[in-house]
């Protein structure tokens, strides 16, 4: 009760948590609101908004319908977004706490590793990764999931290096709690602040980072999202900007409201801050 | 307030006209504060040449009418009332420039954290030649020559090097004279000291009080002082205003105020300082030692990388001593000195390089695993900061009771124990369900007594237990240990570079410097009779000790 209580008081989150439900009842309902595929050529190509009745988003280069792309794309982007940043905390967040929280060999032995995805560029790793494994939803969230785990590795092993030391960590080994309790019960509580930021934000790259593999034609031919109907006006950008645009509001709305919602998750978490409001 | 306090706002005659005045001041506090006013109709003067003290309580308001003086408030506090009138300016109504003009220049500040009010990337030198920059004044020669004058009457030893010193270089009293130097290199009429010896060692402390009485006499300045500390007072003050909750209680001369406290909020503070109390003897009965310590030796060396030579510092050089069942040992020592090592190596949270640590007769540092761990557990610890010993995000109660839990106790019980530990070290009951920040410094270490106490361990280690807490909550928590070990049969260890704590609750002493143990013995005998050189300076350096009796040859070193 209390933790609901803390969310709504922050309006920003709320605000956020409303596009979010938006946003989520637009894929629910795509298939009910636009049955047919979205793929489909419904009209004479690049109908402005408005421009025809019936089309209140234009259409695209092919006359598809820009409407029925976005509520059936809305799925993709936000599964893709939120499992593989789920994948990637599942994959960040225990390597780095290992590391930080042991130190010493184990340390040196997971950070090389983490170091060894980051030295290759994101973008490039995604594209071989899904390259190699044909382009699909599943491949796609596992490249993006991939190439986003290591930044989080890192915060969270910088995170417990210093919470390590404090002295509750140290009464808590006095009193003789396992390792394993007080990597999850003591230290890791304490570093989710600027985890949640980050997934945030990770959710947001990953949708992007989506948009630019189906533009460059890796998407997954079966499924249409927001970043390939990005990817395919990106051509007719002059004679039809709204093509660009309305996908590239639909992922900055849907960005914010998951950065929002992230800020007032943290805060609700932090007993600290819940009195200091 | 129905006797007549010597608080009257009237101006002190005795160092003819005042250079800071301040006129009914009041600074009022964002809403939902726990009060309405940080300072409240406050009103005293202080005369040119003169030391004021002003003592109280964290939360008393004091720092914040100096922090109105300097146009240093916190954002959210505004001056609702009042004047602060320096030389016959009102501060308050100051614009920023006519006001950043006069800081620096005429008045002068030091604040406490000597760590941290230095620019860590800049030298020394550059940094107090930056006053002058600032003020457009002098050439960079002027101001280079004026920066090594300036350490020189601070008193640093080698001043030529300081210069060029980085801040990290210098020790946490050294750093103290280069903010003293910098706070006096414009040469100002007032000089507001925030609690500047706090973070010290004691040594170090008188040291500092010293210079400050000096610099003062010398130039003629005005010093506001600011402290808990009624030690200090007694050094140094003139004339002493005790603040409340914002509100001045009692204000008048120091040896009126030391001598013959009005208000019973400064005699229960004077009180609750030992000052030259020497502490009782007590029986000893021959009792079994619970802990027998042996050739402890504990060296701290840092790898080096490449290009840096290794380092190496030892904290614990042969150390042997014994603690029996029921006594309370103090270890007293500077920073440095080795005796927060000693104390982690005891519980186990550092591994020594050698040596013995027997715990009933057996050897702890030969066991392993579970049976290790059943022995660790009569061992536990109260630690330094009540800020930072508590998990944020862990109710209180879970707090307590995860010692039990993770030792196999079920969890109801366990918190059904924690609520019992909660009223024995003197909370309700509730408090199991409220998280750490929701409670004061001296509450919050009762919370971690209790915690130390889930285990029903033999021996307590308290690793400087009190020394974040003010005087009388001090008083209130060394009381709660003392009542607990008799009640609970405990042995404490207890670890404190404050020998006026020491000497109120420890029955033997042992003194360390630099990793050895230079002294121990009864803590009365340590009092009346130091023996070793080291031990005689740390007596003669607490502040207020014997405070109207000249110091006798014995003392002075």
């Amino acid at each position: 009760m209390s933790f609901c209580k803390r969310f709504a008081q922050n309006r920003g989150a709320l605000v956020g948590l409303v596009i979010l439900g938006l946003v989520v009842l637009l894929a629910l309902l795509a298939p009910f609101l636009y049955p047919d595929s979205p793929w489909r050529m419904v009209q004479r190509p690049f109908l402005a908004p408005g421009e025809v009745s019936g089309f209140w988003l234009g259409t695209d280069v092919m006359g598809r319908d820009v409407a029925a792309g976005l509520a059936h794309g809305a799925w993709v982007s936000l599964l893709i977004g939120l499992i593989s940043t789920v994948v990637a905390l599942a994959i960040g967040v225990p390597l780095g706490a290992l590391a930080g929280y042991f130190g010493g060999r184990i340390d040196d032995a997971l950070m090389r590793f983490t170091e060894f995805f980051q030295t290759i560029p994101n973008f490039a790793l995604a594209i071989v990764l899904v390259a190699i494994m044909e382009p699909s939803t599943f491949s796609i969230v596992l490249a993006i999931a991939i190439v986003s785990w290591p930044p989080v590795a890192r915060l969270v092993r910088g995170e417990f290096l210093s919470i390590k030391h404090r002295e509750y960590v140290e009464a808590a080994r006095l009193v003789g709690q396992t390792h394993r309790d007080i990597i999850i019960k003591q230290i890791l509580p304490n570093t989710m602040s600027p985890v949640i930021v980050l997934a945030s934000l990770m959710v947001a790259t990953a949708i992007l980072l989506e948009s630019s593999l189906s533009f460059l034609g890796l998407g997954d031919p079966d499924t249409m999202s927001w970043g390939y109907m990005i990817g395919a006006a990106r051509t007719v950008m002059r004679q039809a900007w709204w093509l660009s645009v309305i996908p590239g509001v639909a992922i900055l709305l849907t960005v914010l409201a998951l950065n929002l919602v992230g800020e007032g998750l943290d805060d609700a978490l932090n007993p600290q801050l819940a009195r200091a409001r | 307030m129905s006797e007549p306090l010597r608080h009257s706002g009237e101006p002190l005659s005795h160092s003819g006209e005042s250079l800071l005045r301040i006129e009914r001041l009041s600074l009022a506090l964002p809403e939902g504060a726990d009060r309405r006013y940080a300072v409240d109709d406050v009103s005293y003067d202080l005369g040119a040449g003169e030391i004021l003290c002003i003592v109280g309580e964290s939360g008393s308001g004091k720092s914040m009418t100096a922090n109105a003086v300097m146009g240093l408030l916190p954002t959210g506090v505004h001056a609702s009332q009042g004047r602060a009138l320096f030389d016959g300016q009102d501060l308050l109504a100051m614009n920023e420039i006519s006001h950043r003009a006069l800081r620096g220049r005429r008045i002068g500040m030091i604040f406490q954290e000597p760590m941290t009010a230095l620019n860590p990337l800049m030298r020394v030198g550059e940094q107090i030649a930056e006053v002058f920059e600032a003020h457009g004044l002098l050439t960079a020669k002027a101001r280079k020559e004026r920066a090594l004058a300036l350490l020189e009457e601070v008193r640093l030893p080698n001043p030529q090097a300081a210069l060029r010193a980085y801040p990290f270089e210098l020790s946490g009293g050294q750093r103290q004279r280069v903010m003293i130097a910098m706070a006096l290199a414009l040469e100002p009429e007032l000089l507001v000291a925030d609690e500047p010896t706090t973070a010290l060692d004691v040594t170090t402390q008188a040291q500092i009080l010293h210079l400050v009485k000096d610099l003062q006499q010398r130039r003629g300045m005005a010093v506001m002082f600011i402290t808990h500390d009624f030690g200090v007072v007694a050094e140094i003050a003139d004339r002493v205003c005790v603040m409340r909750e914002g509100k001045i209680v009692e204000m008048g001369s120091a040896r009126e105020v030391l001598d013959s406290p009005q208000h019973e909020y400064t005699r229960a503070l004077i009180e609750a300082i030992p000052g030259d109390a020497v502490p009782p003897s007590r029986d000893e009965a021959p009792a079994k030692p619970l802990l027998a310590v042996k050739g402890l030796d504990k060296v701290y060396r840092s790898s080096g990388g490449w290009f840096q030579p290794k380092r190496e510092v030892v904290a614990l050089d042969t150390i042997d001593f014994t603690l029996d069942k029921g006594e309370t040992l103090g270890v007293v020592g500077e920073s440095g000195s080795g005796k927060s090592t000693l104390g982690r190596c005891i519980v186990g949270l550092n591994t020594p390089d050698s040596g013995e640590i027997r715990l009933n007769g057996v050897d702890l540092r030969a066991l392993e695993g579970r049976e290790l761990r059943e022995h660790r557990r009569r061992i536990q610890m109260v630690f330094q900061d009540p800020y930072a010993s508590l998990n944020p995000r862990i109710r209180v109660g879970m707090a307590i009771a995860q010692g039990p839990i993770a030792n196999g106790v079920n969890k109801a019980q366990a918190m059904k124990q924690a609520r019992d530990l909660l009223a024995t070290v003197g909370l309700d009951a509730s408090a199991a369900e409220r998280y750490p920040h929701e409670f004061s410094g001296g509450q919050r270490q009762r919370i971690g007594i209790a915690r130390a106490l889930a285990l029903n361990p033999e021996l307590i280690v308290a690793d400087e237990a009190v020394s974040a807490l003010d005087v009388s909550i001090q008083a209130q928590v060394l009381k709660l240990l003392d009542d607990l070990k008799k009640e609970l049969d405990l042995s404490l260890l207890f670890i404190t570079h404050d020998l006026r704590v020491a000497a109120q609750i420890c029955d033997r002493l042992i003194v360390m410097q630099k990793g050895k143990i230079v002294e121990h013995g009864s803590a009365r005998q340590i009092f009346l009779s130091p023996q070793h050189a080291y031990t005689r300076e740390l007596l003669a350096a607490i502040p207020g000790r014997a405070p109207h009796a000249e110091p006798t040859e014995a003392v002075a070193i």
